[in-house]
């Protein structure tokens, strides 16, 4: 995939990606950090159809919407490589022993030897979440280990009060 | 009544009424400029009122805002576009340079101004306004389109060739021998090459001079070193202007945003003052009978930067409509053009007329411009579809 880069004098620079359809898709980043988001029209290919301002914090929700299904991909396709690794999602449900506790307090890494790389809430993706990271009631823990070690994970996880 | 009080109560008057035609701008989506000569033409002589007092204030306001606008326009580009936009787009330069001043030059030798009254209109019909091409650009939602690259371009060489312009101009207008001229000419060609360098290489160097985490001394430094390099620059016979030009390139990265957002508000109001300046020290009555030129001299100018844009993006491999998209988003003059009038008719060695002329070829063109720039494309498709009749209008998305 080829992301072109041009520099706008005066402006910022746009990156584009031209699609399989033929038509372009991408961001203007403005000097002072707001982004637009522009999409080439079908009929004028050297013209935008849309061009939207996104604020800093719309940029990056969207960048991880985008995003999200982009990690879980790639967490699937690591699995494939390495023999004895998978990766799990676990649900935190209502009545979860863990659910509004720091993620430390589940001493995953100690007692099961898997790591936590994600939290997917909603429609937001945590990466690489610290210890003092709250878990909550519908999170998707993402989470890296050997079979044994993720059935562990899992019953911790799912333990009741 | 008290000199001072009459000219407090006079500069009170002007700013409050160009908040308002600023304001009124802003609602109708065009660039204050022509609406700030307006109003100076309204307030000086053969004016609706005339507010005399003020000039003193008025005059050095002007200066420093001339040095503001052109250090603003160096903060916007690093020095590394600047070479690059040469490398790529000096043919599409050296075209808009021949052909945009040919009108002017062709306007002053009708009117008996002779080569320094050409010199200077050359630069009034050349130069776009990049403030109001760029902010046009923005507004459409044209920054992700293809041919914008071009039309930046062009503006990069533009800016880049008045800060050779400026100096020759100066030197001209102050009247000195063939050698003297000569010798300026080489002087600013020098500094602005060394400049260009020394700001690829040592920019920073510069910028963490000027770098202050307190925004009052960072405020003031760079005030300080702007006024101090254009004065230096104006007794090498450089012109002011370009001094501020050059040192806004070498100043760069994070300093550079930050000293655009320090001087945003000072800039507008000192530029106001230098465009309302230059309205009052035009007589409302001078204009009428140079309306025919001005308005022979829009048509010819905004056909001519048609022409270049348009060659400039067919040279990309851009298609028909974004070729005149290009063309029509260069059209609009603006601050550079009266910055030029206002040199010459500050240094008395062109006719009054002159001020005249370009007063209301601004006015004509800062209004045209984005407007051309808007409806340009229905204009093409209109045209488009008369040659391919009958054909379905397409979905846009």
């Amino acid at each position: 995939m080829n992301i072109e880069e041009t520099p706008l004098p005066g402006i910022g620079v746009r990156r584009e990606l031209r699609l399989a359809t033929g038509r372009r898709v991408g961001v203007v980043t403005h000097r002072d950090g707001h982004t637009e988001l522009i999409l080439s029209r079908v009929d004028d290919p050297d013209a935008c159809a849309a061009s939207i301002p996104l604020s800093a914090e719309e940029a990056s929700a969207l960048g991880t919407l985008l995003g999200s299904a982009q990690l879980i991909a790639q967490l699937s396709a690591e699995q494939k490589d390495v023999a004895g690794i998978t990766t799990h999602q676990i649900l935190i449900r209502p009545g979860s022993a863990y659910a509004g506790r720091p993620l430390g307090d589940t001493q995953m890494r100690t007692l099961t030897g898997t790591s936590i790389v994600a939290l997917l809430r909603g429609d937001e993706v945590i990466g690489s979440p610290r210890p003092d990271q709250v878990l909550e009631v519908g999170d998707l823990v993402v989470i890296v280990g050997t079979e044994t070690g993720l059935a562990e994970a899992a019953r911790i996880l799912q333990s009741r009060l | 009544m008290d000199p001072t009080t009459l000219s407090l109560i006079q500069l009170g008057v002007v700013f409050f009424a160009l908040g308002f035609l600023g304001r009124m701008a802003g609602r109708i989506g065009m660039s204050p400029v022509p609406l700030y000569l307006l109003g100076g033409l309204a307030f000086g002589h053969g004016g609706l009122i005339d507010f005399g007092s003020i000039n003193d204030f008025a005059h050095i306001a002007s200066e420093i805002g001339v040095i503001l606008l052109l250090l603003m326009l160096g903060l916007e580009y690093t020095a590394r576009e600047l070479v690059t936009g040469l490398r790529q787009s000096w043919m599409a330069g050296l075209l808009d340079l021949v052909l945009n001043m040919a009108p002017g030059v062709a306007v002053a030798f009708m009117l008996g101004w002779g080569p320094v009254g050409a010199l200077v209109m050359a630069g009034i019909t050349y130069s776009s306004s990049s403030g109001i091409v760029a902010k046009v650009l923005g507004d459409l939602g044209r920054l992700g389109n293809r041919e914008t690259p071009v039309v930046l371009a062009i503006l990069v060489i533009e800016d880049l060739a008045m800060a050779a312009y400026l100096p020759i101009l100066t030197a001209v207008l102050a009247g000195v021998s063939f050698l003297g001229g000569l010798t300026a000419v080489g002087i600013s060609l020098a500094v602005i090459t060394a400049v260009l360098l020394g700001a690829l290489r040592y920019g920073h160097i510069v910028s963490n001079v000027l770098e202050s985490p307190d925004r009052e001394s960072f405020l003031l430094k760079l005030l300080g070193a702007a006024l101090l390099v254009a004065g230096v620059a104006s007794a090498l016979q450089v012109s002011a202007a370009v001094g501020a030009f050059l040192l806004g390139i070498a100043i760069s990265g994070g300093t550079a945003q930050n000293a655009s957002r320090v001087l945003e508000p000072l800039r507008d109001l000192f530029a106001a003052m230098f465009f309302v300046l230059f309205g009052l020290n035009t007589d409302p009555h001078s204009i009428p009978p140079v309306l025919g030129f001005a308005l022979l001299l829009a048509v010819v100018s905004a056909a001519t930067k048609v022409v270049t844009g348009w060659w400039a993006a067919r040279r990309q491999g851009i298609a028909t409509l974004g070729q005149a998209r290009a063309g029509a988003a260069l059209i609009a003059r603006g601050e550079f053009s009266i910055v030029i009038a206002g040199l010459a008719v500050a240094s008395g060695a062109v006719p009054k007329e002159l001020a005249a002329l370009a007063t209301t070829y601004v006015l004509i063109m800062a209004v045209f411009g984005p407007v051309a720039a808007r409806y340009v494309e229905p204009l093409v498709r209109l045209f488009q579809g008369k040659k391919a009749a009958g054909k379905e209008p397409e979905v846009i998305f």
